[in-house]
């Protein structure tokens, strides 16, 4: 048994105990990162030294009784979409491959302040725009149970890191699954907060009123934990919600209760996977045997998730990504040469176009080539959306869907505490698989979008293996500012499973 | 209507930066004139992840503005971001507001103290909030083919204040501009500094052309560039006049050709038609989803409303009735600013004599500031010690040409009254001295008292000269009086 | 509705991206799915539905009106891609008229 194995509230327990030091403990998660991170590829970027000294500084606190929290001393790994102070943050794109933020995002304040031990910044589809980790214009990451396939995505890197036991924690970011999602596809534990529940101050944009930043772990406990850590009110995140954060690693070892669970039924038809099917099944029987009610719900909006969000996320990211120009920081083309074939174009011809001066070239140079294919079609596609004469009917209908979408959960939940159902209507695909078909890519947020579009609480758990040896997920999702309720199910089913505790083999 | 037969049609929009320390979505200072790019930080440098926050000073420096100029204010207001490229515009789009502003439908009043035009209220379609661009600078130094880009000015907030196309000349939009200004300067909400950018000024133009056929639209034509108030007065008379030619030599008509943008050659004196960029009206407003809306209530706005003070126009109207002031002293007074109205009440209250007080403060105090390039608080003659003055003038203890040395003195040593007289030696004669003076006068000039005998009364007048040279104090009115007195004894 | 390669062409003017002859068919098409597939939200009635813009009920949240320090001018350029001493620099605003 080696301390990378451990849970995050195990390696809080020993470090409490004096059994082993932080400096231990992160030197251990830099060996298996060493070991097997040219073969997964979760981690951009990998900070051993300053990690070593952060460790180091904790084994200090500790000695000196001054410890900052139950986390002081674990390592962790940050989606590399947050921004930390003089450290690259690249959001895998080419665009910002040597952006380094004057600032650090507030979780990563919330995280130092917490004692945690920063290990790297972990690969993501380019801007968390995609569900494979494969529009990753920086570095390649692989499923742990099975490298020919994807890790899902964005937060791909993140969950990958811990499934393969390189960190018992990582942050992700979640704007229409990409947590959750992942964690589904690796087996770990995914949770997606409520919006407005933790800041988002320093989290590099992709669909504003959407992205949420959340724990990726492998038990609830720790996720609970990592959550406590980083929610809270934040002065410099106009959309941060002023209001307490519980103690969620006290709750969730309160009473599972008697809680009602609604199931969509609509959900387990045509598209969805049997084996995932079946585990799902398994999750609600066993939910039941521990007293749980399970009740069948209707959310009649859910079909048009997808299409709401695949036009208010690109409208959104369209302008959030306007900012990445070549003029204040980011990927400038090659000027000299752009200005070269201006001038040659010019001599060839006596018109001047408004529209296309040096300035406007350098604009679409840039930017066509600091941003992958993906990016590229999710600004086309919103920048469509948003144009002259089509805004009512995309962006104001989505607008409105987005409404009704919300209603159905608050009417589901006066009836039942908690929806679940899959996380995702297949396990982890082959890479290469859908990369030349968007649409059937953007079909696998399905059950995933709708918490995004409501801002509500959600969460992802192992809860089973399809034949091929592959992790399944299952969906919690809880009304706002309830992850408590979703945190307490989850840890009540994994005190009775023991899906979580299956490790990747790794070679 | 002009000479020609057309009424010039024009409406401002003009961008006025608000008084506050911070800027409106990060807390960079809005200090004018730092080095290029040190007044910057990642949320206005619009750096990846950062996120704004409003700042409550410019909301409430907005919302006074919109009550002074009578707007309404909805309970619920929302921003929303306006999508373009420019290289001072590092967020790729502007944070303004677009369907829901946070106040609509208010009204300017302006007179003309010429009275070349009738008092006319303005309407304002809508007054909003956003936040300003940095600066570009065309680099002519390293060559033709860069600009340079400071940010220190990017996110400074501005309120964009719109009115209906209801002015009818440029002498109007001059006036509404200046009332404007004057309104803000009373409100202290802006410097309303032109030369520095804190107000700015475009304007939409076109003509009303009275045809057999009815009346006739030209296009509308806007205008940019325009640096002072004459210039904006010069740059829209260029305008209507080129724009009747045009019409005249083609015959165009609004709808004809796509709106046009214009800058204003002041050199040249000249607009300049602009480079249009046909795509560049393609804003693809949406709301900000890293902003939320803002809610006032009515108490809120009765609260903003009762801590506004007293703004221009009631002021000349309170003068008026108070202190039996005309229309043009009081508008005079008024358009100096609120504290020279507040020296002008003291003086007028102390003095008794309002009529006089505003008077010398129109002529001789504001000539003194001008004189010495300063400002009022910086004047040295206060409102007691002038009033002072002013009541030796009543009682004809002074004559008005001493007075005015009296109050030279003053000004120059910030000397008192009774300092200044004596420094001058204007000591007040009694009357045994002056009635010898003027015996010895009628003695020496015999010719002066035959010519008043023979009826010509205006012959005393050679008679003063001659007194005050004798001896400075004479008043001359009292030398007047006296010498008459002798005379009419004489026969 | 589908879209045209005009659309698509006129849509990458105002996104500000170069596209090549190949991503400009492909984009084409693929936009045309999406939009195709997205439009099934038209069979929803939604007249009398408000936006929600916003997944939180949240409004005046404001920062007091005082200044903080600013970036230094090095911090604050360092990651331009091109720069002087004192600023930014970009191909001239003013076009090469
Ligand atoms: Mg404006
Ligand atoms: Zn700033």
């Amino acid at each position: 048994m080696s301390l990378s194995d451990l849970s995050a509230t195990e390696l809080s327990r020993g470090l409490a105990e004096g059994q082993f030091s932080s400096r231990e403990a992160t030197q251990c998660c830099l060996d298996r990162i060493e070991q097997h991170d040219s073969a997964v590829g979760a981690f951009l970027a990998v900070s051993g030294a300053s990690a070593l000294q952060a460790a180091e500084q904790s084994d200090g606190r500790r000695a000196a009784g001054t410890v900052l929290g139950p986390l002081d001393g674990v390592p962790i790994a940050l989606k590399d979409i947050l921004c930390t102070i003089g450290e690259r943050t690249s959001c895998s794109s080419r665009m910002l491959a040597n952006f380094l933020p004057p600032y650090d995002a507030t979780v990563v304040t919330r995280l130092r302040e917490a004692g945690l031990v920063l290990l790297g910044k972990t690969n993501l589809d380019e801007f968390a725009m995609g569900g494979s980790t494969e529009n990753a214009a920086l570095g390649t990451t692989c499923n742990p149970w099975d490298l020919q396939r994807v890790p899902g995505g964005s937060s791909g890197g993140s969950a990958a890191a811990v499934a393969a036991r390189m960190v018992p924690l990582a942050i992700g970011t979640d704007t229409g699954g990409s947590i959750r999602q992942p964690a589904a596809f690796c087996g770990a534990v995914g949770l997606k907060p409520t919006y407005g529940r933790v800041s988002r101050y320093g989290l590099i944009a992709f669909a504003s009123s959407l992205d949420q930043v959340g724990p990726i772990a492998r038990t609830a406990q720790d996720a609970a934990m990592l959550l406590e850590a980083i929610a809270g009110h934040d002065p410099r995140d106009s959309t941060s919600v002023n209001r307490e954060v519980p103690c969620y690693s006290r709750d969730i070892e309160a009473d599972f209760g008697r809680p009602t669970l609604g199931v969509v039924r609509d959900h387990f038809g045509d598209g969805l996977d049997r084996e995932i099917a079946a585990a799902v099944e398994e999750v609600i029987r066993v939910f039941r045997s521990l007293g749980g009610t399970i009740r069948d719900i209707e959310l009649p909006h859910s079909k048009y998730g997808i299409a709401t969000y695949y036009v208010i996320a690109p409208c959104e990211a369209s302008s959030n990504l306007a900012r990445y120009d070549g003029v204040h920081y980011g990927y400038r083309t090659d000027e000299p040469a752009m200005l070269r074939d201006l001038q040659q174009q010019r001599d060839g011809s006596s018109t001047s176009d408004d529209l296309d001066t040096a300035l406007v070239r350098m604009y679409r140079q840039s930017r066509s080539e600091g941003f992958g294919p993906e990016v590229k079609r999710r600004i086309m596609l919103g920048t469509y959306a948003l144009s002259a004469g089509y805004y009512d009917a995309y962006y104001l209908k989505a607008l409105k869907v987005r409404r009704l979408i919300r209603n159905d959960f608050d009417a589901a939940f006066q009836q039942v505490d908690m929806l679940l159902g899959p996380t995702t209507p297949s396990a982890a695909f082959r890479r290469g698989e859908k990369v030349n078909d968007p649409l059937s890519m953007y079909l696998e947020d399905l059950y995933t979008v709708t918490a995004n579009l409501a801002g509500i609480a959600g969460l992802s758990i192992p809860c089973g293996f399809t034949r091929a040896g592959l992790p399944i997920g299952v969906q919690l999702l809880a009304p706002a500012f309830e992850e408590s309720r979703l945190l307490r199910a989850a840890h009540h089913y994994q005190k009775h499973t023991d899906w979580h505790t299956k490790s990747p083999p790794l070679p | 209507m002009s000479e020609h037969g057309y009424t010039t049609v024009i409406g401002l929009e003009v961008h006025v930066q608000l008084k506050t320390r911070s800027k409106l979505f990060c807390r960079c200072s809005t200090e004018f004139g730092a080095p290029p790019n040190t007044q910057t930080c990642p949320v206005c440098i619009g750096m990846p992840g950062s996120l704004p926050v409003m700042n409550r000073q410019a909301y409430y420096l907005a919302l006074k503005t919109a009550l002074a100029l009578n707007c309404e204010i909805p309970a619920y207001t929302k921003w929303d971001r306006k999508n373009y490229y420019y290289p001072d515009l590092p967020k790729g789009y502007q944070i303004s507001q677009y369907d829901l502003p946070m106040s609509r439908d208010g009204y300017l009043e302006i007179s003309d103290p010429k009275g070349q035009f009738p008092d006319r209220r303005i309407r304002i379609i809508r007054a909003h909030l956003e936040d300003d661009a940095g600066k570009s600078m065309h680099d002519e130094v390293a060559g033709k083919a860069d600009s340079r880009v400071d940010l220190n000015r990017a996110g400074t907030p501005l309120l964009e204040i719109v009115s209906h196309p209801d002015l009818r000349s440029p002498a109007e939009a001059k006036e509404y501009l200046t009332e404007l200004k004057l309104l803000l300067s009373y409100l202290d909400v802006s410097d309303c500094n032109m030369q520095e950018g804190s107000l700015r000024v475009d304007a939409n133009v076109n003509l009303h052309v009275a045809t057999p056929q009815g009346t006739v639209a030209t296009p509308i034509v806007e205008i940019k560039n325009m640096n002072s108030f004459r210039a904006v007065e010069r740059a829209l008379a260029y305008e209507a006049q080129r724009q009747y030619e045009v019409w005249r030599d083609t015959g165009q008509q609004l709808g004809d050709v796509p709106k046009q943008t214009r800058g204003w050659d002041d050199q040249a004196q000249v607009t300049r038609a602009q480079r249009h960029k046909e795509e560049s009206s393609d804003y693809r407003y949406f709301p900000d989803p890293d902003l939320v809306p803002v809610c006032t209530t009515p108490e809120e706005v009765q609260r903003v409303h009762a801590a506004m003070g007293e703004l221009p126009a009631t002021l000349r109207a309170r003068l008026q009735r108070d202190y039996q002031l005309d229309w043009y002293d009081a508008d005079v007074l008024v358009n100096q600013g609120r504290a020279l109205v507040d020296y002008f009440e003291k003086v007028a209250t102390a003095s008794g004599d309002p009529k006089r007080a505003g008077n010398w403060i129109q002529q001789d105090v504001l000539r003194s500031l001008n004189e010495r390039g300063i400002v009022l608080a910086e004047f040295p003659v206060t409102p007691s010690a002038l009033a002072e003055l002013l009541r030796c003038v009543g009682t004809g203890e002074l004559d008005t040409t001493r007075a005015k040395d009296v109050f030279q003195h003053m000004s120059d040593h910030g000397s008192s009254v009774a300092e200044a007289r004596q420094a001058l030696g204007i000591v007040a004669v009694d009357r045994d001295v002056l009635v010898a003076l003027c015996r010895d006068l009628l003695a020496d000039h015999p010719q002066i008292v035959q010519d008043v005998k023979n009826g010509k009364q205006q012959a005393i007048g050679a008679l003063i000269g001659q007194a005050r040279k004798r001896n400075p104090n004479a008043n001359p009115a009292r030398v007047r009086e006296i010498c008459w007195e002798l005379i009419e004894r004489m026969s | 509705m589908s879209l045209t390669q005009n659309d698509v062409e006129k849509v990458s003017l105002l996104a500000r991206l170069q596209l090549s002859p190949g991503e400009m068919a492909a984009l084409t098409l693929q936009l045309g799915q999406i939009v195709e597939y997205v439009e099934q939200f038209n069979e929803l009635e939604t007249d009398g539905v408000t936006p929600m813009a916003h997944a939180l009920d949240l409004s005046n949240v404001f920062a007091d009106d005082v200044v903080l320090p600013s970036l230094d001018r090095e911090q604050a350029l360092a990651n331009a891609p091109k720069r002087d001493e004192e600023c930014y620099r970009v191909p001239a605003v003013l076009g090469d008229e």
